[in-house]
C-alpha cells in the first residue's frame, strides 16, 4: 500500500534528520573539546598570555551584570505576573519586553557605546560593559519570573490573603520560595548566556586585561573569555601560539556551558522534592 | 502586634510601587535604545543621500560613497540560507520529538539541543573557521571557503535549538482529539502529521521560523567569524563579503565618533533594530491568529 | 447576639448580576449552613463576606455588610485586619509547599509574632483545636504536601485558627474528601461553634442539616428562605424550598 510506505519512507527520514542533528552535536563537542583539553594546563592560565585575567573578567562582568538587571528584571516580572491589570498600559510593557528580547546584541553594543563611553565618557570599561549586559539578561529574566510566578497555584495565594496577610507578605513568604525552582532554572540560563556573550562586550568592556590580577576595579578595561576567543582568532598576533590559546579557550567555554546546564537541573530538582516532601499518606 | 501594622503597610504599598517602576524601566529602556542608536544612524543621511545608502553597493567611506547594499544583500542572503538548510531540519526534529521518538531518546536528545542553544556564538564561529571553512571551500571551489555559505552553514546549526524547541512546544499543546480523529479514520502516522497536526501548528511553526530568522540577522560574532569580510557584493556562495553586524564589528573600532563614517554604521545596527522589531510584530500577529482558530 | 448583618446586597459581574438584593443575619457562636443549586451564588455570598470576592477584576459590590456592627464594604476598611478576623476554608485543601509547622505559623508571623516559644504553642493549640494534633506530632517538620487530603483540609482550619479569627467561613469544605475524612470535619465542625461563629457553604442537604443551627437556601442569586435548620428542611415556607430539599431540580 501507498500510504503504508510514505508512513515507513518518512518515518526513516525522521530518524535520519534527528540522528543527524544529535550527531552534529556531538561532532561540535568531540572536536571543541578534543582540541582544547590537551591544552588546558597551568600554563594556560597562568602563563604569560595565560586567561586567568580573563576567566576572572568573564565572572565578573557576569556578577555585576546579574546585580544590576535582576532587581529590575524580577520586580517587572513580579508586576507582571501578579499586579498587572488587563490594560493598555500592560500591553506596552509586555510588547516593550518582547522587543527588548528581539534586540540584536549587537545593537545593545552600540546602545553601551553611545551611553556608557562615550556619553559618560567613561571609555571602556568592566562596569559599562556589566551595565550593558544588564540589558540583554533583562526581558529574559522579566519573563521567566513571570512564567514561574504563574505556575504557582492560585490557591497558594487565596490561602495566604484568605488569613489576612498582605500582597507583600504573601508575595515573600509563600509565592517566590514557591516559584523558586524556576527562577533558579531561569537566572542559570541568563547567566549561561551571559558568560558566552561577545558582540555586546567588545564596545563597552573592550579587549584588554587588567596587569593587576583579578583587579576588581570597575572602571578598568575587561576581556572575557569569549572576547578573548574572537580576539586571538581573528586577529592572531603574530609570534604567539594563538592557535593553541584559542582551542583551550574554545574548550574552556564548551566545559563552562555544561557545567552550568547540569547547574540549571540540579538545585531546582534538589529544592522541588523539599517543598514536596514524601508523597505518602 | 498593632504597631507594627503601619510597617506591614507601608513595605505593601512600597513593594508595588517598585514593582510598577521596573516595569516602567524595562519600557523606557527599548525606547532609549530606539531614540540613542536611530538619531545616531539617521543623522547619516545628512551627508548622504538615502537611496544611495539602500541601493549603492559602493562602499569606501574613504572617497566619500556610503551605499550598504552590499551588506544589506550579504545579511539577507545568509539568514535565507540559514533557514533553508535549519528550518527543515529542526522542524524535523521537532516533529521526531513531538510524535516519534521513544521516551529514552527523547530524553537525551531535549537537553542535547538545549546544549546546542547554550553554546557561545564565538565558539561557533571558531568551530566555523577550524573545519566549516574548509568544508565549503571544496564545495564552492573557492581558495578560502569564506563566504555566505560558510555561514549560512554556521548559523542554521545555531537556529536548531529555536526551531526545534518551539515547533515542539506548538505540536505537543494540539488537543489529542486532532491525532486520534485522524488515526481512527484509518490515516497513517505519516498522513496525520502532514495532513493534520503540522498544519494545526503552523502558526506557532511560523513564529519559530521568525524567531529563528531574528536570530540569524543579527548574530554577529560567529557570522563575523567565517564571511570573509570584504565589501564586495555577494555575488556567489563561496566567495567573502560582509554583513550587516560583521561591517559593524569590523569598522567600529577605527572611526571616530560623530563622523558620516561612523554613522554610517548606526544607521545599519538602526536597520538591524527596526527588522528586529517587525519580526516581534509578525510573531504577535501570527500567535494572534493561532488564538482566533 | 447578631454577628453578621447583611443587608440589600447586590452583587455584579460586569453587568451581569450574580447576587440579588440580599438580607440576612447570623448570630454569633452558631453555624449557618447556606445550601443550593450550583451557581446560585451560595459561595459568592460567602466570598463577599472576608472581601475576596475583590481580588477578581470587574465585580460590583452594592449594599451593607456588617460585622460586629462595622460597615466592611466602608471606605478606608482595613481589608487585612477583616480577613484576620473573618477566616476561610476553601474547597481544596490548600496547604503552602512547606512543612506542618510552618503551614500554621504562617499567619502568625505575617501578624507579627516572632517568639518561638509562643510560635509553638499556637501550633499546638491550633493543631489540637483542629483534631489533627495526634496524627502529625511527630511529623511537624516534613512537608504539608505529603499529608493525606483529609488531614491537609484539618490543617488548613489549624492555620486558619492560629490567625485567631471570630468567623470561619467554609467553602464545601468536605467535597473533595471521603466519607471518613468529611465526617471528622463534621465532627470538627460542632465542637469550633462553642468559639465561633461558621457559615458554611455546602451542597450535601444532610451534611447541612448534620451540622448547621440555621440554614439558608439560595436560587439564581436569590436568598429564598432562611429559617432553623430542622424547620426549614422539614416545614419550610417557599414552594421553591419545598422542591428544591424533596430533591425535585438541583
Amino acid at each position: 500500500m501507498k500510504a503504508h510506505q510514505a508512513d515507513r519512507f518518512a518515518t526513516i527520514m525522521l530518524w535520519i534528520g534527528s540522528l543527524a542533528i544529535v550527531a552534529i552535536l556531538i561532532a561540535f563537542l568531540t572536536l571543541i573539546l578534543g582540541r582544547g583539553l590537551p591544552h588546558l594546563t597551568s600554563e594556560f592560565f597562568n602563563g604569560p598570555d595565560g586567561v586567568r585575567g580573563q576567566l576572572f573578567n568573564s565572572f565578573y562582568i557576569l556578577f555585576l551584570s546579574l546585580v544590576l538587571s535582576l532587581p529590575v528584571g524580577l520586580g517587572a516580572g513580579i508586576y507582571m505576573a501578579e499586579y498587572a491589570p488587563k490594560n493598555k498600559f500592560t500591553d506596552l510593557i509586555r510588547l516593550s519586553t518582547e522587543s527588548l528580547a528581539s534586540v540584536p546584541s549587537i545593537v545593545f553594543g552600540l546602545f553601551g557605546m553611545i551611553v556608557f563611553v562615550n556619553m559618560f565618557g567613561l571609555g571602556f570599561t568592566i562596569l559599562g560593559g556589566s551595565a550593558t549586559l544588564a540589558l540583554l539578561n533583562l526581558p529574559i529574566l522579566v519573563r521567566v519570573t513571570e512564567e514561574s510566578l504563574r505556575a504557582v497555584p492560585r490557591s497558594y495565594r487565596e490561602a495566604s490573603l484568605a488569613l489576612g496577610a498582605t500582597m507583600w507578605q504573601t508575595l515573600r513568604k509563600v509565592i517566590l520560595p514557591t516559584a523558586l525552582p524556576g527562577l533558579i532554572t531561569g537566572i542559570t540560563l541568563v547567566a549561561g548566556r551571559a558568560l558566552g556573550e561577545t558582540a555586546i562586550l567588545i564596545f563597552t568592556a573592550g579587549m584588554n586585561v587588567s596587569r593587576i590580577p583579578f583587579d576588581v576595579n570597575p572602571l578598568a578595561a575587561g576581556e572575557t573569555l569569549a572576547v578573548h576567543l574572537f580576539a586571538v582568532k581573528s586577529n592572531p598576533l603574530p609570534g604567539t601560539n594563538a592557535d593553541q590559546i584559542a582551542d583551550g579557550t574554545a574548550a574552556l567555554l564548551i566545559i563552562m556551558v555544561i557545567v552550568f546546564n547540569i547547574c540549571l537541573t540540579l538545585p531546582s530538582r534538589w529544592l522541588q522534592r523539599r517543598q514536596l516532601g514524601r508523597n505518602k499518606v | 502586634m498593632p504597631q507594627r501594622k503601619s510597617w506591614v503597610y507601608y513595605n505593601d504599598r512600597l513593594s508595588r510601587y517598585l514593582f510598577i517602576s521596573s516595569a516602567v524601566l524595562v519600557s523606557l529602556i527599548i525606547l532609549c535604545i530606539i531614540w540613542f542608536v536611530g538619531m545616531q544612524g539617521l543623522s547619516t543621511f545628512r551627508e548622504v543621500s538615502i537611496i544611495e545608502f539602500f541601493t549603492s553597493s559602493k562602499w569606501s567611506p574613504d572617497s566619500g560613497k556610503f551605499g550598504a547594499l552590499t551588506f544589506i544583500a550579504g545579511s539577507i542572503g545568509t539568514t535565507l540560507i540559514a533557514i533553508l538548510l535549519g528550518g527543515p531540519l529542526g522542524l524535523a526534529g521537532a516533529v521526531f520529538l513531538a510524535e516519534i521518538a521513544p521516551p529514552w531518546v527523547r530524553a537525551f536528545m531535549r537537553p542535547a539541543t538545549d546544549l546546542f542553544a547554550g553554546i557561545p556564538s564565538v565558539v561557533y564561529g571558531y568551530v566555523g573557521i577550524t573545519v566549516i571553512v574548509g568544508l565549503t571551500g571544496k564545495l564552492t571551489n573557492s581558495p578560502t571557503g569564506y563566504g555566505m555559505l560558510a555561514a549560512g552553514i554556521v548559523l542554521a546549526i545555531m537556529i536548531l535549538p529555536t526551531v526545534i524547541s518551539l515547533s515542539e512546544d506548538a505540536l505537543r499543546s494540539l488537543p489529542r482529539t486532532y491525532k486520534e480523529a485522524s488515526l481512527a479514520l484509518g490515516a497513517t502516522r505519516w498522513q496525520t502529521i502532514r495532513r493534520v497536526l503540522v498544519p494545526a501548528a503552523s502558526p506557532g511553526i511560523l513564529t519559530a521560523i521568525i524567531l529563528a530568522m531574528a536570530r540569524a540577522i543579527g548574530e554577529t560574532m560567529a557570522v563575523q567569524m567565517v564571511i570573509g569580510n570584504s565589501p564586495r557584493f555577494p555575488d556567489s556562495l563561496g566567495s567573502p563579503t560582509s554583513t550587516l553586524t560583521s561591517n559593524i564589528v569590523m569598522e567600529m573600532g577605527n572611526t571616530p565618533f560623530g563622523s558620516t563614517w561612523n554613522n554610517g554604521l548606526f544607521m545599519m545596527a538602526f536597520i538591524l533594530l527596526i527588522i528586529a522589531l517587525i519580526m516581534i510584530i509578525l510573531v504577535r500577529t501570527a500567535s494572534r491568529k493561532g488564538a482566533a482558530r | 447576639m447578631d454577628k453578621i448583618v447583611v443587608n440589600k446586597l447586590d452583587l455584579f459581574y460586569g453587568d451581569q448580576q450574580a447576587l440579588n438584593n440580599i438580607g440576612i443575619a447570623m448570630k454569633e457562636r452558631s453555624v449557618t449552613a447556606l445550601i443550593g443549586p450550583s451557581g446560585c451564588g451560595k459561595s459568592t455570598f460567602l466570598r463577599t463576606l472576608n472581601r475576596m470576592q475583590d481580588l477578581i477584576p470587574s465585580v460590583k459590590i452594592m449594599g451593607q455588610v456588617k460585622i460586629d456592627g462595622q460597615d466592611i464594604y466602608a471606605a478606608g476598611t482595613d481589608v487585612v485586619l477583616l480577613r484576620k478576623k473573618v477566616g476561610m476554608v476553601f474547597q481544596n485543601p490548600n496547604p503552602f509547599p512547606k512543612s506542618v509547622f510552618e503551614n500554621v505559623a504562617y499567619g502568625p508571623r505575617i501578624h507579627g509574632e516572632t517568639d518561638k516559644k509562643k510560635l509553638s504553642e499556637i501550633v499546638e493549640t491550633s493543631l489540637k483545636d483542629a483534631a489533627l494534633w495526634n496524627e502529625v506530632k511527630d511529623r511537624l517538620h516534613e512537608s504539608a504536601l505529603g499529608l493525606s487530603g483529609g488531614q491537609q483540609q484539618r490543617l488548613c482550619i489549624a492555620r486558619l485558627l492560629a490567625v485567631g479569627p471570630e468567623i470561619l467561613l467554609m467553602d464545601e469544605p468536605t467535597s473533595a474528601l471521603d466519607p471518613i475524612s468529611t465526617m471528622k470535619i463534621e465532627e470538627l465542625i460542632s465542637e469550633l461553634k462553642d468559639k465561633y461563629t461558621i457559615i458554611i457553604v455546602t451542597h450535601n442537604m444532610h451534611q447541612a442539616s448534620r451540622v448547621s443551627d440555621r440554614t439558608a437556601f439560595f436560587l439564581s442569586g436569590d436568598l429564598i428562605e432562611e429559617d432553623v435548620t430542622s424547620v426549614l428542611f422539614t416545614r419550610p415556607a417557599k414552594k421553591k424550598t419545598e422542591d428544591y430539599i424533596s430533591g425535585r431540580f438541583g
